[in-house]
């Protein structure tokens, strides 16, 4: 375990899957089956999420099409920052129509998923669009809720919250890292 | 990045930078609804000086699909006409607020001066027969997409790319010897000698009169097109002979090997420089320049204008 200064794990591999297997059965109680379902992970920790998700999913019911979205050219924070790299949008099939789950790994100020919602936009018209986070850190700057949330973690303004995942890190681990010990 | 003026100012880092985030607005070109918000509020001016249709319209749709404001100013018809020079225009137009730049010039080096009169970034769209560096791109992107396709290595180190034609008038190849400086590909230029530019010796490429000689073993062959105005000029006796010694004839397309790309930046003069076997033969990626053409200048809008720049 990576406990270095303050940071304290708050969930290890074996609560992460839980949590997942939790909300798929969620997403398939309020979506009335696996129709017209299609998961979109916000990349980079949204993605495998998405996927995890998706082989849960498909093991309790029926597949279901996981995509990717990348939301560099959505930020409001664009033009402030030095020019960052922008990476694939993968999304299967088409958006119309269809009930999309937007998948991330932490909901924080919720300015993340404003930009998705905004390129999902650009990509068609979705029936309906529900948000899934594996941690409600709070914290809000707009007023987004989640619809599918594996734990709320109420923090101070000086933790970060880090989910490391084994796709992208090579570990399951969500973490609370003080500012003062990170 | 500050400018794009020329395919030497790029490296290697950056290059694939470019071409990476072009791939990706690419698929932004395969959408029903091609319209992103990256360069929302942001204002480009496209000033051509000289006619042009494929570069002008790829860069205002790059722009225009990114949400910039996009604006198209012409040689003729402006202030320059009146006899306002090129310095004046500029600076009032850079005085107007405007982000970006993309300037076409007769004149080799024009564009390199004007981008140190103004506070916004230049973009080089072709300038006398110096540069065309976003040329460059679209091309090593739609190589680099054909060796992907073709499961030859990925990469352009070691791969051999043929340039056949009017060098002495293009600036496509300058920035295509540029840009595979940087990246590593082979640069065969071949041209008759009376088409070859002053101190080509120097530019670190093989050159050969002899097309048939290069055939068998290239990668990529990009045919330059014969501009008809030169057909006049004494540089080479008449269309048909030029066809016979340097045209891409049905019967060299057969020598190639059969993962080579046939590509020309347009347009072309079937019949001279290539023949309608080779443009329309299945290895062509004619078209697949001309639709990289936006994607690229997507990339470079965003490169320059996406984050932070140095410029206003």
């Amino acid at each position: 375990m990576s406990a270095a200064g303050d940071s304290r794990v708050i969930w290890d591999s074996d609560d992460i899957s839980r949590a997942l297997k939790r909300i798929a059965h969620h997403i398939l109680e309020s979506n009335k089956g696996g129709d017209d379902l299609l998961l979109l992970g916000i990349r980079t920790r949204g993605v495998p999420l998405a996927h995890r998700l998706g082989a849960a999913i498909a093991q309790a019911e029926a597949d279901v099409p996981v995509g990717e979205l990348d939301i560099t050219m959505y930020r409001d924070d664009l033009r402030r920052n030095p020019t960052r790299a922008v990476g694939p949008t993968r999304v299967p099939v088409s958006v119309d129509g269809r009930t999309v789950v937007l998948v991330d790994d932490v909901l924080f100020s919720g300015r993340t998923i404003a930009a998705a919602m905004e390129a999902l936009k650009d990509l068609g018209r979705p029936k309906a669009i529900r948000l899934a986070v594996l941690i409600d850190r709070g914290r809000r700057e707009l007023p987004i809720q989640a619809d599918y949330v594996g734990k709320d973690l109420p923090t101070a303004p000086d933790e970060h919250v880090r989910v490391t995942l084994a796709e992208t890190d090579g570990e399951d681990l969500v973490t609370i890292v003080s500012a003062k010990g990170a | 990045m500050r400018h794009l003026l020329s395919a030497a100012d790029l490296s290697r880092d950056e290059v694939v930078s470019l071409l990476d985030v072009a791939e990706e607005m690419h698929e932004v070109q395969r959408r029903p609804i091609k319209k992103i918000p990256a360069l929302r509020g942001r204002t480009i001016i496209n000033m051509f000086f000289e006619d042009s249709t494929r570069t002008r319209s790829s860069f205002e749709i790059a722009g225009k699909w990114m949400s910039a404001d996009t604006i198209n100013v012409s040689g003729k018809g402006s202030s320059v006409s009146k006899g306002e020079s090129l310095r004046d225009t500029m600076m009032t137009l850079d005085a107007m607020g405007v982000d970006c730049f993309v300037i076409r010039h007769g004149s080799s080096g024009a564009v390199a001066q004007a981008a140190g009169w103004v506070k916004a970034h230049v973009v080089n769209a072709g300038d006398g027969q110096h540069e065309h560096p976003t040329q460059a791109l679209l091309d090593a992107y739609t190589m680099r997409r054909h060796f992907r396709d073709q499961r030859l290595a990925e990469g352009f180190a070691g791969k051999r790319i043929a340039i056949v034609g009017d060098l002495l008038h293009s600036r496509v190849v300058r920035s295509n010897v540029l840009l595979q400086r940087t990246l590593g590909g082979q640069v065969t230029l071949v041209a008759p000698p009376t088409l070859l530019p002053t101190g080509v010796e120097r530019w670190g490429v093989n050159v050969t009169s002899d097309f048939d000689s290069v055939l068998e073993r290239a990668d990529v062959v990009m045919m330059l097109r014969v501009q008809r105005e030169r057909m006049s000029g004494g540089f080479f006796p008449t269309a048909r002979e030029y066809a016979t010694d340097y045209g891409l004839t049905p019967q060299r397309l057969a020598r190639l090997k059969p993962t080579a790309a046939i590509m020309h930046p347009g347009p072309m003069n079937r019949g001279v420089e290539i023949s309608s076997e080779a443009a329309d033969a299945a290895s062509s990626r004619v078209l697949d320049q001309v639709s990289a053409g936006v994607a690229v200048r997507m990339s470079v809008l965003y490169h320059l204008l996406g984050g932070e720049g140095e410029a206003r």
